[in-house]
């Protein structure tokens, strides 16, 4: 099939502003849009700049904004899109070139609430430290992040402020604050009450409708919040 | 560098389609500035008392013209949405299965912000008509 694209084309070293550059993609009948940005790139046009790693919705690079919302490139499929498919960089990020930006400070939120286990200081003793299937459940929804930004880049408050950590930054700390077997969850916390934390959330539910692994991000937003409040894990 | 194939056409910022959340949220700031504002005009309409009875009695008169109603009548509105949103957002961040309940909570908001606006807003217009 044919798929009409309008993708926004910037390169910030010779241009002052971005245009459209609009495009006809061959795909297959199930082709993704990630099947149409490749057609473009590779016999189209080769200066479209673009990530993308796995292709297959687990690495989490290719999160863009098609027909005006957050999704993966390479789980979104041409035949359920309006044409012309418009595609965008992701927001609340500075553009390095066409669909590209600049990830730092998404990456600066997601490291500030150290995101790795903090062991308790007992000695498992050589063993591995146990935990039951309930004690995994309670965190397994926010295991599913990959790093796609695509929740963080549909905040609104992110898109005014990037230092805000972001909703993804939350889902991550999340995932430790209820682990059972981890013991930092003070530090976090503190770092999530701040300012820049858990509390510039506004619970537009942008981000969970953007999440394109289904975490209800909003819903582990609001766990921490009232963890901070009542301080109980 | 302009793409090789295919024509391109000045870019226009688009919208981010969010859903009924992200409008809420809009709403709710749009209408929170709105109060915010008649609060100042408020404060500097009653400390006009302070410069003599007749500065603040021209002041107020102006409320009191028929131009001036429609925008009390947004002011009602603008209370109603923030009050009745505020508890909504005060019920997702506090009850915790506020966020599953997101939805109904949002519709309850619409419609008892409609069903106390329309009367107080027919109330308030039917004079200048």
């Amino acid at each position: 099939m044919k798929v009409q694209l309008k993708i926004q084309r910037f390169d910030p070293a010779t241009q002052d502003k971005p245009v459209w550059g609009n495009y006809v993609a061959e795909v297959e009948d199930n082709g993704r849009v990630l099947d149409a940005l490749h057609y473009v790139k590779w016999y189209l046009d080769g200066t479209l700049a673009l990530r993308r790693s796995c292709g297959h919705g687990v690495c989490g690079s290719d999160a863009m904004v098609i027909n005006g919302v957050n999704r993966l490139a390479c789980k979104v499929l041409c035949k359920t899109l309006d044409q012309p498919v418009t595609v965008e960089p992701i927001r609340g990020l500075k553009v390095e070139k066409d669909l590209i930006v600049d990830m730092e400070p998404f990456f600066a939120g997601y490291r500030a609430v150290q995101p790795w286990l903090v062991p308790d200081d007992t000695d498992p003793g050589g063993r591995e430290r146990l935990q039951s299937p309930e004690e995994r459940a309670r965190y397994d929804d926010t295991t599913k992040c990959i790093l796609c930004a695509a929740c963080t880049t549909s905040c609104p408050i992110f898109w005014g402020d990037d230092t805000y950590v972001g909703p993804a930054a939350i889902v991550n700390a999340h995932r430790f604050i209820f682990d059972s077997r981890d013991a930092g969850d003070r530090e976090r916390l503190e770092i999530l009450s701040a300012r820049e934390g858990a509390f510039r959330c506004r619970t537009t539910f942008n981000c969970t409708e953007a999440c394109p692994r289904g975490i209800k991000v909003t819903e582990a937003i609001q766990e921490v919040k009232r963890t901070i409040l009542y301080r109980k894990v | 560098m302009s793409p090789a194939a295919g024509k391109t056409e000045p870019y226009h910022k688009t919208r981010y389609k969010g859903g009924g959340g992200m409008w809420s949220w809009i709403l709710h700031r749009g209408t929170g500035l709105m109060v915010l504002g008649f609060l100042f005009l408020h404060i500097l309409d009653t400390s006009l008392i302070g410069f003599g009875k007749h500065h603040y009695d021209t002041f107020v008169n102006i409320y009191k013209t028929a131009w001036f109603r429609p925008l009390e009548v947004l002011l009602i509105g603008a209370v109603i949405y923030h009050s009745m949103n505020g508890l909504r957002v005060i019920l997702v961040d506090f009850w915790d299965r506020g966020v599953r309940y997101e939805r109904q909570l949002s519709v309850a908001v619409n419609v008892v912000s409609l069903v106390m606006f329309v009367p107080s807003a027919f109330i308030m217009l039917k004079p200048i008509f």
